[in-house]
């Protein structure tokens, strides 16, 4: 019965939807269990749904309005200060905003390839100087902030850009050794590069954040923060390395003997030539890196630097709220999201860029 | 006429391998010198020394009277007095045609953008591409790649033009494009090394050919005398299989 339905072209067109759907879900065994389990996650989701959407309380007179069970996206609400800027005197905090509106542009800016250029990196010395001087103030009428007050999303944002942007350089010089001809660059580079993804991160920051103070001198007070971005500088750029020697690797010899034969010279082959082309090969392990650096930002709570993270942690131990960290680390995890999500869409775009110009 | 290239005694050895074995030539300035050979007889390797892609262990070369030696000003100099076209073009894949030809200019002899362009311009007007200077490279034909190599080694306003198999790579219909670009280029006055099986070309503009095999030069001759009569066994031996195939 059935293989005449299947085999039947007139009956096939009478009924198509309702047997092109049944196929679609129940076509195979496999495809039956799959969507089997698609309902029963789904079907186990539905609570969740209830909590933070139908039970959830959106805007709350008084904490004691959460108590009655729901997501308490009220407590966002109130919280939301702490969660982003942390320890930041509130009076001085439109600084801390400040910043995250100049790193966002800058990095927008950074986004479009055709900026890309000394003139960039110049943009990027201003706008870290003008970002230290709003979040540190101490000069033209700003009241000084020490970093130990610095927190939540400007922390978070200026740990992960600076440590990438600064690690990147490194990376290059490291990659370069690593494939160059002279064997003691080659050596020093292998021993540092498998050294540091030898190390855990955790580590490397402990090191930085409390060991290190105990063996320099008393006088050579670096601060906390600035030795916590040196750690995660250190760790990418080892990353990184790696990353962009697999670039280099597939560059064809022929690249570097024609710029050779042109007279170029060596670094601009290398700035103009080698660069683009080897990053522009592996932009999908980059942007691997990237966000799995702006993730690793966050553990620099262990070392007791106030990120996002540990600002979201901070502002749940309120009692005055009904055990809201469910709510904290889930708007948190959301921000992340974003940025991370947002890194994953541009390297596409990037991709298919690159794809279209390699064909006619 | 002054020497273009002049080259005595060269010696090159890649590890135990002995490459080029006592080669002595020379190039005239205004002239056209074709080199053929089977594969592996050095013909590669003795037209990347003259421009120091690989170093040579003895013998003296000098570009245009300069002397090429561990002396990296007068690398320098030499690599601008000799441009070069290689077998697979290497053009820069990530610039665009016009790029390719102006930013060169630019790096290496500091020329403003706006000249470098001009000049870029200029010259793939000549080779005939100039309509398509806002493409990449990877969206030309073979053909028109090479062209665009030959164009932008012509930028940087070389005396000398070292061309590697230059139409190797490519499918045959698209070979007389870029001899014919050469042509122009020789009737233009430049003086050219070419590495190149093609015998039409030899014989159309050579004034001389060297006939390489086992990394030592056996016969130089012109064209007519070596493809008609070759003096020496072993290259009337390449010249039949040639003829052959
Ligand atoms: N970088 C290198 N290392 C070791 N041996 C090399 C290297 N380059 C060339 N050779 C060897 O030197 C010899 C001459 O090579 P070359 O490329 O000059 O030959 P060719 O005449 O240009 O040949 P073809 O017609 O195939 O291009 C070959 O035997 C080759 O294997
Ligand atoms: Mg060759």
């Amino acid at each position: 019965m059935q293989s005449t339905v299947m085999t039947s072209p007139h009956l096939r067109r009478k009924s198509p939807l309702v047997l092109r759907i049944a196929k679609a879900f129940f076509g195979d065994l496999l495809g039956a269990c799959l969507t089997l389990l698609s309902v029963g996650i789904l079907l186990a989701l539905v609570p969740a749904f209830k909590w933070a959407f139908i039970d959830a309380h959106w805007y709350v007179a008084t904490p004691q309005g959460c108590f009655s069970g729901g997501a308490c996206w009220a407590f966002i609400g109130s919280k939301l200060r702490l969660i982003l800027f942390g320890l930041y005197p509130p009076e001085e905090q439109w600084r801390a905003a400040l910043v995250v509106g100049v790193i966002l542009i800058m990095v927008l800016l950074t986004a479009w390839p055709r900026l890309w250029g000394a003139r960039l990196l110049a943009l990027w010395a201003v706008g870290i100087a003008l970002m230290l001087v709003l979040m540190a103030g101490g000069i033209a009428g700003l009241p000084p902030v020490p970093t130990s007050k610095w927190g939540g999303l400007p922390v978070t944002l200026l740990l992960a850009t600076l440590s990438l942007g600064m690690a990147f350089p490194f990376a290059v010089i490291l990659a370069l050794a690593r494939r160059g001809s002279l064997p003691i660059a080659r050596a020093i580079a292998i021993f540092l590069i498998e050294i540091v993804r030898g190390l855990p991160l955790v580590g490397l920051l402990f090191v930085a954040a409390i060991l290190l103070p105990l063996f320099l001198p008393a006088d050579w007070t670096i601060d906390k923060l600035g030795r916590t971005l040196a750690a995660l500088t250190i760790f990418a750029a080892a990353y990184l390395a790696e990353v962009v020697r697999g670039g280099l690797q597939g560059l064809p010899s022929g690249q570097i003997e024609a710029a050779q034969a042109l007279g170029i010279p060596y670094w601009k082959t290398v700035w103009h030539i080698v660069l683009p082309q080897a990053i522009q090969k592996v932009i999908p392990p980059l942007t691997n890196t990237a966000i799995v650096m702006v993730k690793n930002t966050s553990l620099v709570l262990i070392v007791g630097v106030f990120d996002m993270l540990s600002a979201a942690r901070s502002a749940a131990t309120d009692p005055a709220w009904p055990a809201p960290s469910k709510e904290a680390y889930l708007f948190v995890a959301a921000i992340y999201l974003v940025i991370c999500y947002g890194i994953s869409l541009y390297s596409r775009h990037l991709e298919a860029g690159i794809n279209a110009r390699n064909r006619s | 006429m002054t020497t273009a290239i002049e080259v005595q005694g060269l010696n090159k050895y890649f590890g135990s391998y002995h490459a080029l074995r006592n080669i002595d030539f020379h190039v005239e300035s205004g002239e056209r010198v074709v080199i053929c050979g089977p594969s592996g007889s050095g013909k590669s390797t003795l037209i990347r020394c003259l421009n120091q892609l690989e170093r040579h262990d003895a013998g003296e070369i000098r570009v245009s009277g300069i002397l090429l030696g561990d002396n990296v000003r007068n690398l320098d100099a030499i690599r601008r007095e000799a441009g070069m076209v290689f077998q697979h073009f290497n053009l820069f894949p990530h610039l665009t045609v016009l790029e390719n030809c102006a930013l060169p200019q630019i790096l290496s002899r500091k020329t403003p953008r706006p000249e470098a362009e001009n000049c870029a311009r200029q010259y793939l007007d000549r080779v005939r591409i100039l309509d398509q200077a806002e493409k990449f490279p990877g969206q030309l034909s073979g053909g028109q790649q090479q062209r665009v190599a030959i164009a932008r080694a012509l930028c940087m306003e070389p005396r000398i033009m070292l061309f590697d198999e230059p139409t190797s790579a490519l499918d045959p219909e698209m070979i007389h494009e870029v001899l014919d670009t050469m042509v122009e280029l020789a009737e233009g006055g430049m003086t050219m090394l070419v590495v190149t099986h093609e015998m039409g070309f030899a014989r159309q503009v050579a004034d001389r050919v060297v006939y390489m095999e086992a990394g030592e030069i056996v016969e130089i001759a012109p064209p007519d005398r070596f493809f008609d009569a070759p003096a020496d066994e072993r290259s009337q031996r390449f010249l039949s299989k040639l003829v052959r195939n």
